[in-house]
């Protein structure tokens, strides 16, 4: 994954496999785990250095290529065609034929044979679709190693798993090492890590910086390891929040997605959420902003019970959200930054029931001004630099004073200019009184900006944690946390 | 197995193309080619200038040199009048493709609406004035179950019009077993005989329509959502806007408006037809898309649509006065939709660059 324009992913990373041994690799979000598993795979191609397989040059150009030669990926999440059987799924690509038809006959037998040395049962000419995410998994995994891999690299392949489906993950890759095979297990769970691999290998901001051998080393080192980094931005601490509670949210929960979420919100307060990709975050604020629905609890705003079944409701109340996909969710890139600004508000906008040029010009100029876009409001949002659209995709959210602002991934594909002058936005923001909820990947961003930071792991508010409590440390090892109900946080619950 | 990156992984850096985000900080600026004196002044005016426009100019300028008798007031009156249901047809279909949909039930619904009317008036012996109006109050209905079916139903709208249309033009046909119905009251011919200022009155019905369509696409809140939804419909739900109702709000203008087009059909014969309209449906998704929009929604606007429609008309006018064969008029058709796309292209990735 090549992520940000301009910005280093990966810088000289050293790393080997050797064959019947698991290699673990963790990281934080962002840390490079996913674009050298990428590399490895043949998906993306390394700017420079050079790669050795079984001793002779290796520089796959496809991850086709790379599985031609023994090097297979299982991904975070299963790419399998729903509507094929589970046979043709297996054998995607490189159907066998004889006398010019597919020889069917061949590609059942082959995929039962595989699916059973994985102990799965399973009729191989069902189609997909319908099957459980573990069970596709399975699939995937049936799929890479028909191929008969060498090396097999597994990219957090229990992100979507419950805790037994996880154990039979396991359970496969311990058998690939006793078959020989070397393997590269990524994923954010450290006592899965810990467990399977021979070597935990730790990346941090695109760097190799720490190796252990499995046994020699204790989860909170790792931890350590994965966060210890100096900051990159000062961080001017917050001003204190009033005390009138503006927000308060119960129990709120979605099947299968978060459950039994809790905090309150101050005026001028900000509210951090930390935790893993795919902790449950965006799902939480989505609730919240009435673009899912919630399942269970409730939303109070200003003691008043919110009906929260659609954005009109919550943006009518007074709660709106900078969503975290700026082009799919937030901007619409080919209409002028004008039209972006004023769109959730013409209607309050339109005098006599009209919307004049004059009024959006005169609103989305306002906003330019307040938040110090550059570059023309009356062309296209596609013509602006990252920072720019995040700014006019904040003041969209500006125009009606809000009072709660959600913010989710404020800093995503910005560069560090921008990234400075919308904490400052944040930070003027919660002094005037608003009250504001971040959620972001980067920890620095979170710490920095909140007064107090919920952390998440597996759709659970793992803690709530206070400035000053909120560390690196204490919010990636309550963000790591892999067993069920939260039972004895490390830190103390608000 | 080993692997050693000397080096980074970038992304295209942004130095090297416009294309990252960062890299176009102040790349387009407002003025960038202004200043350049006369010759820079030209090229900007030309730019603004809608495509589509230069074609119908060009096709106007060559039919005048051909024919003695195209430039002249009757001729393009007659133009115009000719073609009164495809332009009143033509704006329902732009605001449904305008949001990403599309509706193929346009031509049967004409031919439902006008057929019931007429049945009613027939049959029921009701006032014809109220005929119309339940006509029309058909076409708005037939409009809303395509709304409903491509929005709550999820059925996509090609699939869900597609099956209206069927229905709908079987209906037309089951109300009279077939049959066409003559004979109405003279102040409903009269919509298709009479002039005011010497402008045919349906000529008139016609550019109306495209008028406050227009109005409404410019000014009302209403209006303006259509683009958002068309151009990123979660962006608009996101922005708070009702994009189901909207959706379903337009289907119902595109079926009212096919039942006014009726109204004009069935004026123009003196007769209620069950197969009236039959043959609309690929002219009028032929004038919006030669008007410039794209069947992907979110761009597209009246006076292209417009425009549109003249080009159409024109070529069919052009092509009668110089006898071409009437069989070989729908090639020309072809031919221009295709030139049309693909000048419009250029001249997008032009301006885009």
């Amino acid at each position: 994954m090549k992520a940000y324009s301009g910005v280093t992913v990966l810088k000289s990373v050293d790393f080997r496999v050797e064959p019947g041994t698991v290699v673990g690799l963790v990281g934080e979000n962002g840390a490079g785990k996913s674009t050298l598993s990428s590399i490895i795979t043949g998906v993306v191609k390394p700017d420079g250095g050079t790669m050795r397989l079984d001793g002779a040059a290796y520089a796959p150009s496809s991850p086709a290529e790379a599985l031609r030669q023994g090097v297979a990926l299982i991904h975070q999440e299963t790419r399998l065609i729903q509507d094929l059987s589970v046979a043709e799924n297996i054998f995607l690509g490189r159907l066998p034929h004889r006398r010019g038809r597919v020889d069917w006959e061949l590609v059942r037998r082959e995929s039962r044979t595989v699916l059973d040395s994985l102990g799965v049962e399973l009729d191989v000419r069902r189609p997909v679709r319908g099957l459980s995410m573990a069970m596709q998994q399975e699939i995937e995994i049936a799929k890479a190693l028909s191929r008969r891999p060498r090396y097999v690299v597994f990219d957090e392949p229990s992100a979507s798993l419950g805790e037994t489906e996880t154990e039979h993950v396991l359970e496969r890759i311990r058998s690939l090492r006793t078959a020989g095979a070397g393997v590269v297990y990524i994923s954010h769970r450290l006592d899965e890590v810990r467990e399977v691999a021979d070597e935990i290998v730790c990346l941090r901001d695109g760097s190799r910086v720490q190796s252990w051998n499995s046994g020699d080393v204790d989860k909170e080192k790792i931890i350590n390891a994965m966060v210890g980094r100096e900051f990159t931005y000062e961080h001017v601490p917050p001003q204190p929040s009033r005390d009138a509670t503006v927000l308060e949210v119960r129990g709120l929960g979605r099947r299968g997605v978060f459950a039994d979420i809790n905090f309150e919100l101050a005026a001028g307060e900000v509210l951090g959420i930390a935790g893993l990709v795919g902790a449950g975050r965006t799902e939480v604020v989505r609730a919240i902003a009435g673009v899912d629905r919630a399942d269970s609890g409730e939303v109070i705003l200003e003691g008043h019970k919110l009906p929260c079944t659609s954005p009109q409701s919550a943006i009518r109340a007074g709660i709106v959200m900078v969503p975290e996909d700026r082009k799919g969710q937030g901007l619409n890139l080919d209409r002028t930054a004008e039209e972006n600004v004023t769109l959730p508000w013409e209607r309050e906008l339109a005098r006599k029931g009209l919307l004049t040029r004059k009024v959006v010009r005169e609103v989305a100029g306002a906003q330019a001004r307040r938040l110090d876009v550059r570059g023309s409001m009356a062309l296209p949002v596609k013509s602006m630099s990252g920072g720019n659209q995040q700014k006019v995709l904040i003041g969209k959210w500006l125009v009606k004073d809000p009072k709660v602002l959600i913010i989710d991934e404020p800093t995503r594909g910005v560069d560090v200019g921008a990234k400075m002058a919308i904490y400052e936005i944040i930070r003027s923001l919660a002094a005037d009184g608003m009250s504001v909820i971040v959620v972001s990947s980067e920890l620095d961003e979170v710490l920095g900006l909140s007064h107090r930071v919920l952390v998440m792991s597996r759709g659970r508010q793992r803690g709530l944690l206070r400035r000053g409590e909120a560390t690196p440390e204490t919010v990636m090892s309550l963000a790591v946390h892999s067993s069920e109900p939260a039972a004895s946080p490390p830190i103390s619950q608000q | 197995m080993r692997t050693t990156t000397d080096h980074a992984i970038h992304q295209r850096s942004s130095g090297r193309g416009g294309r990252t985000p960062e890299g176009a900080e102040t790349g387009t600026s407002p003025g960038r080619d202004a200043g350049r004196g006369a010759a820079g002044i030209a090229a900007n005016v030309l730019r603004r200038v809608p495509g589509p426009l230069i074609g119908l100019l060009a096709v106007m300028i060559a039919l005048s040199i051909m024919s003695p008798y195209f430039l002249t007031w009757r001729n393009l009156s007659n133009v115009v009048t000719q073609n009164a249901d495809i332009g009143i047809m033509a704006v329902g279909a732009a605001l449904v493709i305008l949001i990403g949909g599309i509706d193929l039930s346009v031509g049967s619904t004409l031919a439902l609406s006008l057929m019931t009317s007429a049945w009613l008036y027939r049959s029921a012996g009701l006032p014809f004035e109220l005929c119309v109006i339940l006509g029309l109050a058909v076409g708005a209905t037939v409009g809303f179950i395509n709304g409903v079916l491509s929005t709550y139903g999820r059925i996509q709208p090609f699939v869900a019009t597609l099956a209206t249309m069927s229905a709908a033009a079987g209906l037309a046909l089951y109300l009279t077993n077939g049959n066409p119905i003559n004979g109405f009251p003279e102040w409903y011919l009269a919509i298709t005989s009479n002039d005011i200022l010497g402008i045919p009155l349906e000529g008139i019905i016609m550019v109306a329509t495209f008028l406050i369509a227009a109005y409404w696409l410019r000014f009302r809140p209403s209006g303006r959502a259509l683009y958002a939804i068309g151009g990123n419909a979660e962006v608009a739900r996101l922005s708070g806007l009702n994009v189901t109702r909207i959706k379903i709000g337009v289907y119902v203008v595109a079926g009212f408006l096919a039942a006014l087009a009726g109204v004009i059909v069935g004026s123009r014969l003196d007769s209620a037809q069950p197969t009236a309209g039959a043959a609309d449906l690929l002219n009028v998704i032929a004038v919006v898309v030669i008007g410039g929009a794209s069947l992907s929604g979110g761009s597209g606007g009246m006076l292209n649509t417009f425009i549109g429609l003249l080009i159409i008309g024109v070529l069919n006018n052009g092509m009668s006065l110089l006898n071409v064969s009437p069989n070989l008029q729908p090639v020309v058709i072809g031919v221009a939709i295709i030139v049309a796309v693909l000048t419009d292209r250029a001249s997008r990735s032009r301006q885009g660059a």
